[in-house]
């Protein structure tokens, strides 16, 4: 079965293979097949082992197409490959095609494919919409689609999966693969790859050696960072080759690093990568770590994926990981051998991160991770999708919607759904129908065609589901790239502010023609470096092992200091239950309070914030602000609230969601990226905005329009489906009080308790006046006109 | 709210709206309205944008010209996305626009997107001078002078917003319309056309200014 060139290299190499990849050689016939293998263990090649095999007799075209969700990594898996290829000397010609690989070789591709071609999602989408993909494709045998579980948890996986339904259809009986890292719930991932998928279950190996860092001073009572820590960790980095310290966010990982460097006396080669420095920045850094040369990386989650980096044997995760499983993915990440246990370290960022990262470590141990299973497959990447099918030639309606519904996330899709994508495709879905005659696609001999068929070159352009936040390169005036930062946080700053990017403090001079422009300023405290990343939400059973945790007589598990600050909570007030909402009501520093203990997660619990205190603006009770981390919500005001029941009125929150979240910046920035998935605005390519043509403008004033005109328009239905499941997370508002029922307890207290306290240190206090906008505006214009002197 | 300045002999008032009102002449001046640019779009085989950008214009303008009872209005120029798209007009839109026109003085000032005569009542000129102020669609030499073109817009704090460009012999009118665009007013094309110390002025709710530079 297995070609005897192969097994001779094998055997040359000193190469035993692994039960599970045998396993995919045997199975390999299968029409879908999901193996889950840990880190290292080899999953790459058992993907690619039948290939090889069926592949060592010479054939024409076409055989196998691997995807990935990383450009680096299909390199990565072409030079891994050629060596046991040209090792057995087997006819295989292998390349791979992203958006790096060059216009020639790609016309090349196109015209003579390899046998076995490594791309990634964006890369097959724009084969896919050339007229030729069905003579390319024809032959095809096999798919292997890498790492399917991180692609499984965004758009990219759902675009892909349309497309193995339109590879399907152009090469009948396609055997697909998907591999993936350990998960929470492999049947859900195989319905995703494709009806009547086989789960394969590689030896998860060893489980991981992992615990708290224990430190002699106590972490503080609120903020992130794990400052506290550095001189255990500089000892941790010390003891071992190679540790990677992840942090949550790109803003705390910079100044964690920029203290680190502070406190490392001895000069350890140190570096940090993240999402915001350049490319070529993150490429030295990542150069250093295959060579060899630096003992520790600050790294967020751009680290997170596939690619062996050297020898790390010590993970370090800074600050609650919010969510299981992917600590356990990074854990993964130390000792990158099979059979090995990987060593990794949690440390708390503060007293309540003691409690989840004990959690966290219970659930670890048990196994158990957890995930938010994904809604129905998002029917804005359908209209790409159907766009760009049309841009490779004319389709049938109905066999189009039939084989969209061969995907596994749209396998529910119902017709008049598909219906309603197609028509805003083709005219724009509008009430007003304006577009009778320049409809984008239109029926010609019964099938669907562009209208203009040179449109197609612009739809290819725009192809993908991958969204750039808008950003701004950070430069010094000698023109030195030093990074990117987020528009809305360069939106913020004034001259004079001073931020933490690549480890350096800067301060901020000026914005020139969308360069922010700054100058170095060592030894100043810099102003919080806020990227406004996504914020990682404690995922729901995250929480509840917490809660959980709480309800336990005893806390030997949990350090003393830890222990102790629960026991008091319990003492004087009460601990939160897993069915039942604590309120706590008290006064402190001259107002009221009141505490929602909702472990909802972050933007849940922000979200109950906003909806409260406009209730409670409705009921006189004059709110003036709150806070809201992963667990609790505290809002100050001037008046007690005495009654909670009516404020919690699912009812009423839910129509209250309805009204503030139609104007909210969070609504639009979901529209701006629903618009272009969709393919109703173009991606602001840098040239043109650099030549600053007057040509682009702000997706903020379709949406104000549509709401305005058109408030019943898909995109918007679209556009709200998103909000309530992502950054407004108003599903689990819902979650909560679904739960608990009408068991809410209100205690009243004479001052704040200590779980409560906290909350008062957390920064990203969100103040309750419209006008707040106006005036910070008003203020600043003011400023600026007397700097200049034109007062 | 608003916000009053004079340039040479006239007292002129930039409104919140991006609309600019000189009361003594009763003439309201709005410029690059891009009415039809939806249109324009999709007939090239673009993205087929929300088809009500011209209702929204003329809405605002309709409001302008009411709160401000002007007798003329004074359009600088790109008033449509292009010649055809004046053609093309939604017949609703068209009545709209006849309504606001009748009874009313209306000068169309030509600019780039709509050269040649649009086969729509009032009187159309290359410029036009009114009151000792020149009136073109793309600044020149000759000042003082009002002119549009650019769709200049500036940032506070929290707001990015089309602004007002205002200096002692120059006015660069905001775009009017609701589907436009913007240069950034520290783009070297605008800072080599007004003086170092001109202001900024941004429309929205309110008429904010700012120094144009820095």
């Amino acid at each position: 079965m297995f070609p005897a060139p192969l097994t001779h290299w094998f055997d040359t190499q000193g190469w035993t293979l692994h039960p599970h990849q045998l396993d995919m050689l045997e199975r390999a016939q299968d029409p879908s097949t999901l193996l889950i293998a840990p880190t290292g263990g080899g999953k790459t090649l058992a993907g690619f082992l039948p290939s090889l095999a069926e592949l060592s007799t010479p054939t024409k075209g076409l055989h196998t197409l691997y995807i990935s969700p990383l450009k680096a990594l299909t390199a990565d898996i072409r030079r891994n490959l050629r060596r046991p290829v040209e090792g057995a000397a087997l006819p295989i010609r292998i390349e791979d095609r992203t958006g790096d690989t060059t216009y020639t070789q790609r016309r090349r591709q196109r015209a003579d494919p390899p046998h076995i071609l490594l791309t990634t999602p964006e890369s097959l989408a724009l084969l896919l919409s050339y007229e030729d993909a069905p003579r390319i494709f024809a032959g095809l045998q096999r798919v292997i689609i890498d790492e399917i579980h991180a692609l499984a948890e965004s758009k990219r996986g759902d675009q892909l999966m349309l497309q193995i339904a339109r590879l399907e259809t152009l090469a009948p009986g396609l055997r697909r693969v998907g591999l993936s890292a350990t998960v929470e719930d492999p049947p859900a991932l195989a319905r995703f790859l494709g009806p009547a998928t086989q789960i394969r279950q590689a030896d998860p190996g060893p489980d991981p050696d992992i615990r708290m860092l224990v430190t002699s001073a106590p972490p503080p009572w609120s903020g992130g960072g794990g400052k506290y820590a550095i001189p255990a960790i500089l000892d941790q980095i010390k003891a071992h080759k190679i540790t990677l310290i992840f942090h949550n966010t790109r803003a705390q990982a910079e100044i964690f690093f920029h203290n680190l460097w502070l406190a490392n006396e001895d000069l350890l080669p140190i570096g940090i990568h993240h999402g915001s420095l350049s490319r070529e920045q993150r490429e030295r850094v990542e150069q250093a770590m295959v060579a060899g040369s630096l003992r520790a990386v600050v790294c967020t989650g751009s680290l997170d994926l596939g690619i062996d980096w050297g020898d790390v044997d010590l993970v370090i995760q800074v600050g609650a990981p919010k969510n299981v499983k992917r600590l356990v993915q990074r854990i993964g990440r130390a000792n990158h051998r099979y059979n090995a246990p990987s060593k990794a370290l949690l440390v708390p960022a503060n007293r309540f991160e003691v409690v989840e990262c004990q959690a966290a470590l219970e659930a670890v141990r048990a196994h158990d991770l957890d995930g938010d299973p994904r809604g129905p497959g998002p029917r804005d990447v359908l209209c790409q999708h159907i766009l760009a099918t049309a841009c490779a030639g004319p389709f049938d309606a109905t066999q189009l919607y039939t084989e969209v519904t061969h995907a596994g996330p749209y396998a529910t899709l119902a017709r008049p759904n598909f219906d309603a994508c197609l028509d805003f495709v083709a005219t724009g879905g509008y009430a007003l129908r304006a577009y009778d005659r320049w409809q984008r696609l239109m029926i010609r001999d019964g099938k669907w065609t562009l209208r203009d068929p040179r449109a197609a070159a612009l739809i290819r352009q725009n192809l993908g589901t991958i969204i750039d936040i808008e950003t701004l390169k950070v430069r010094l005036k000698n023109a030195t790239l030093l990074g990117e930062i987020e528009e809305t946080f360069a939106a913020s700053l004034t001259p004079g502010d001073t931020f933490l990017i690549g480890g350096e403090i800067v301060r901020f001079d000026g914005l020139r023609e969308m360069t922010v422009q700054v100058s170095r300023a060592p030894g100043r405290a810099p102003k919080v470096a806020v990227f406004s990343g996504t914020k990682f939400a404690t995922s729901t059973q995250l929480s509840h092992r917490i809660l959980t945790l709480f309800q336990q007589p005893d806390w030997p598990n949990l350090p003393a200091h830890t222990a102790h600050w629960l026991q008091l909570q319990r003492d004087t007030s009460r601990l939160p239950e897993p069915d039942r909402l604590l309120l706590e009501s008290f006064p402190q520093d001259g107002h009221e309070h009141l505490c929602i203990y909702g472990f909802a997660g972050r933007n849940a619990q922000q979200t109950l914030g906003l909806l409260i205190t406009k209730a409670m603006e409705d009921q006189g009770l004059a709110p003036l602000g709150f806070v809201a981390t992963d667990y609790a919500t505290l809002i100050w005001g001037l008046e007690p609230v005495t009654d909670a029941a009516p404020l919690f009125d699912l009812a009423t929150l839910r129509q209250g969601v309805e009204t503030w979240l139609a104007g909210n910046a969070v609504m639009k920035r979901s529209f701006r990226n629903v618009a272009l998935i969709a393919g109703l605005i173009e991606r602001a390519n840098q040239g043109r905005r650099k030549s600053g043509r007057q040509a682009t403008f702000s997706s903020d004033i379709l949406y104000d329009t549509l709401r305005r005109y058109d408030p019943d328009h898909l995109l918007l239905k679209i556009t709200h489906e998103e909000a309530m499941r992502g950054l407004v997370d108003f599903s689990r508002v819902e979650e909560l009080l679904t739960r608990i029922g009408p068991r809410i307890d209100l205690i009243r207290l004479p001052r704040v308790t200590p779980l409560a306290a906290p909350l008062f240190l957390e920064p990203g206090k969100v103040p309750i006046h419209g006008s707040a906008r106006d005036r910070i505006a008003e203020d600043a214009a003011r400023q600026l006109l007397r700097d200049a002197g034109l007062d | 709210m608003t916000h009053p300045f004079t340039l040479g002999p006239a007292h002129l008032i930039a409104l919140p709206s991006g609309a600019l009102h000189w009361p003594h002449e009763n003439l309201l001046i709005v410029s690059d309205l891009h009415l039809g640019k939806s249109e324009r779009l999709a007939r090239r085989g673009g993205a087929l944008l929300p088809p009500y950008e011209t209702r929204a214009t003329l809405q605002k303008l309709d409001h302008d010209i009411e709160a401000t009872t002007a007798r003329r209005i004074l359009c600088l120029g790109d008033s449509f996305d292009d010649l055809t798209a004046a053609d093309n007009l939604a017949e609703e839109d068209r009545l709209w626009l006849t309504r606001l026109m009748a009874g009313r003085e209306w000068i169309w000032v030509q600019g780039n997107h709509d050269a040649g005569p649009a086969a729509i009542g009032g009187t159309h000129r290359a410029e036009i001078t009114l009151g000792g102020l020149a009136f073109r669609h793309i600044a020149t030499a000759g000042t003082p002078e009002i002119s549009g073109h650019y769709h200049p817009k500036a940032r506070l704090p929290g707001s990015t917003a089309p602004c007002f460009l205002i200096d002692t012999a120059r006015v660069i009118m905001p775009a009017y319309g609701a589907y436009t665009g913007g240069l950034w007013c520290d783009h070297p094309d605008l800072a080599a056309l007004m003086q170092p110390r001109a202001l900024a002025v941004l429309t929205g709710r309110r008429c904010l200014a700012r120094p144009m530079q820095g």
